[in-house]
């Protein structure tokens, strides 16, 4: 029976209504999910037959010195991005500000820092004392720039000031989604700009700000290991130190591979976490 | 309603470009009156109001609400503009509620309320508390104390709202339509709130397309048209018998 016009008589229309429904057969997406399947499994014995003796991963996975290196990971992250954070709150303010001049030098910071690699930034802050041998205030203090210039101080203003431009962005357009209704409510109730900002417009930027935040702070565990190039040791730094010695090449990218995976997976719980707590008060939008 | 002046504008001119928003607008309001502003769309009404606590700047002219010239200090002949921390005490005393509402989304109805007296006049928290409590108690909404805008109607969003404005124990409310953006049958529990608002004696300007509010509650009412004050006078006066030909075809517009 393929007849679907208006039936004649009203019994024949209650007969119809009231047949049994079969669901489509998705065909197309149950061949392709096949063909995607068995493509992961190949890979997955590719890497199994392949030549990595995985007990030597098992066996370096907690090794002394890559455990340092995890904590020397976690605490550039902070570091730089605690920097890169404050700087781009700062940043984004400025280019706010009204004052021309510093919206002018907010616009340039970004175009520098933001423009240029970040492992090139590394490299020219970790040989500053080529063209500054000495840093200081002239007659109140000052400091050899090789002693000061550690690969840790040098990691962190490198990335730390080049991760300031791009979450200046972010909070720029945190700021700007806020109702310009919040403010002038504020301000009737008599605050000022700067309270404004800090009890009223910042919190609402917050739910905005934090997945691209959020994002950033997970970039930034990865992009720590470029500061390995300049002697910081940092996970990939001591993976590459042992590998060196001992010439177990993949089988100790595999173990720094594993370490990145895994904060990263620890942050993006917090991130989901941190999320829900700037939402409060909003209706639940997690889909369109 | 007593003779005191409590806001006075002389001469207040305001554009917008080439836009000539406000031409010599003067009025006065004394304390206790509910001052309603009529006009069609366009005609300066909000842009007026909005000047009174200085959310717009005005171009010249002067304004004094609660016995002070308002962003502005004399020294001899010349004005010079206050500082920001200046028109903030100046907007303590002047409350405002919003054609939308505007309450904080981040807050709860409770905490948009003592917002303003802990951050802004220092007041104890838990005295602040009791208080903004009475205060939804006086707008009925004692029960949504905990709830957040986003779970509010509008009509209850503004009865928040003019909560959050009493919280600052202003001497003057700026209504800039307050029922402009509700349901229509979330209007009255507004109107209410604002009946018993003027009865208790809070004077209040009121930006309004709400007639009957206009001819029941209102004390004076000033009609505006192209940024000039066309009419002002007792609402039963202007509203009935109005002198001026625009005043004649606005009330008739609204009225058919």
């Amino acid at each position: 029976m393929t007849d679907t016009t208006l039936p004649q008589s009203s019994r024949d229309a209650h007969d119809i209504a009231h047949l049994e429904i079969v669901p489509r057969k998705h065909v197309g997406r149950m061949i392709f999910a096949a063909i995607v399947v068995l493509m992961v499994a190949l890979l997955i014995r590719a890497f199994v037959v392949g030549q990595i003796e995985w007990p030597v991963v098992g066996q370096f996975l907690f090794a002394p010195a890559i455990i340092q290196g995890i904590w020397n990971t976690l605490l550039m992250t902070v570091a730089a991005m605690s920097l890169g954070i404050a700087l781009g709150v700062l940043i984004a303010i400025m280019r706010i500000s009204g004052n021309p001049v510093l919206e002018y030098i907010a616009l340039v910071y970004v175009w520098i820092f933001r423009g240029a690699p970040a492992l090139l930034q590394l490299l020219l802050w970790f040989n500053l004392a080529l063209i500054f041998p000495t840093i200081g205030i002239p007659g109140l203090f000052e400091f050899s720039t090789v002693e000061v210039m550690t690969p840790f101080v040098a990691a962190m203003l490198g990335l730390g000031i080049q991760q300031g431009a791009y979450t200046s962005e972010v909070v720029r357009s945190g700021l700007l989604s806020v109702d310009v209704g919040q403010y002038e409510a504020a301000r009737t109730i008599g605050m000022t700009g700067m309270q404004t900002l800090r009890r009223i417009v910042l919190p609402q930027a917050m739910r905005v700000m934090v997945p691209p935040v959020g994002n950033e702070v997970i970039s930034m565990v990865k992009l720590t290991s470029l500061a390995s190039v300049i002697q910081y040791s940092e996970i990939l730094h001591n993976a590459q130190v042992i590998y060196y010695a001992n010439t177990r090449v993949l089988e100790l990218l595999m173990v720094a591979s594993f370490w990145y995976l895994a904060i990263v997976t620890v942050l993006s719980l917090v991130q989901s976490r941190i999320e829900r707590y700037y939402a409060r008060g909003t209706r639940g939008r997690t889909t369109i | 309603m007593t003779n005191e002046i409590l806001v006075k504008a002389v001469d207040v001119c305001k554009s917008f470009g080439t836009f000539q928003a406000l031409q010599e607008v003067s009025l006065e309001v004394r304390k206790g009156e509910v001052n309603c502003i009529i006009g069609p769309s366009g005609s300066g009404k909000s842009t007026f109001l909005r000047c009174i606590n200085l959310l717009e700047r005005i171009d010249s002219g002067a304004i004094w609400a609660n016995g002070e010239l308002i962003g502005y200090r004399r020294d001899g002949n010349k004005l010079y503009e206050m500082s920001d921390a200046e028109i903030a005490r100046q907007r303590r005393g002047i409350g405002m509620v919003f054609q939308r509402f505007n309450l904080f989304p981040h807050k709860t109805a409770l905490e948009n309320v003592i917002e303003g007296p802990v951050q802004v006049l220092g007041e104890n928290p838990k005295t602040a508390r009791e208080h903004a409590l009475v205060l939804l108690n006086r707008v009925g909404l004692a029960d949504k104390a905990g709830s957040y805008p986003a779970e509010l109607s509008g009509g209850q969003q503004q009865r928040v709202a003019i909560a959050r404005a009493l919280g600052m124990r202003p001497s003057l409310i700026l209504f800039d339509e307050p029922t402009s953006a509700l349901d229509p049958e979330l209007v009255a529990e507004v109107l209410d709130v604002m009946n018993d608002l003027a009865a208790s004696g809070m004077t209040m300007i009121v930006v309004t397309h709400e007639m009957g509010f206009a001819r029941n509650v209102s004390n004076t009412v000033a009609f505006m048209d192209g940024g000039r004050l066309i009419e002002h006078g007792p609402s039963a006066r202007v509203l009935t018998q109005p002198e001026n030909p625009r005043t004649v075809d606005f009330l008739k517009a609204v009225q058919r």
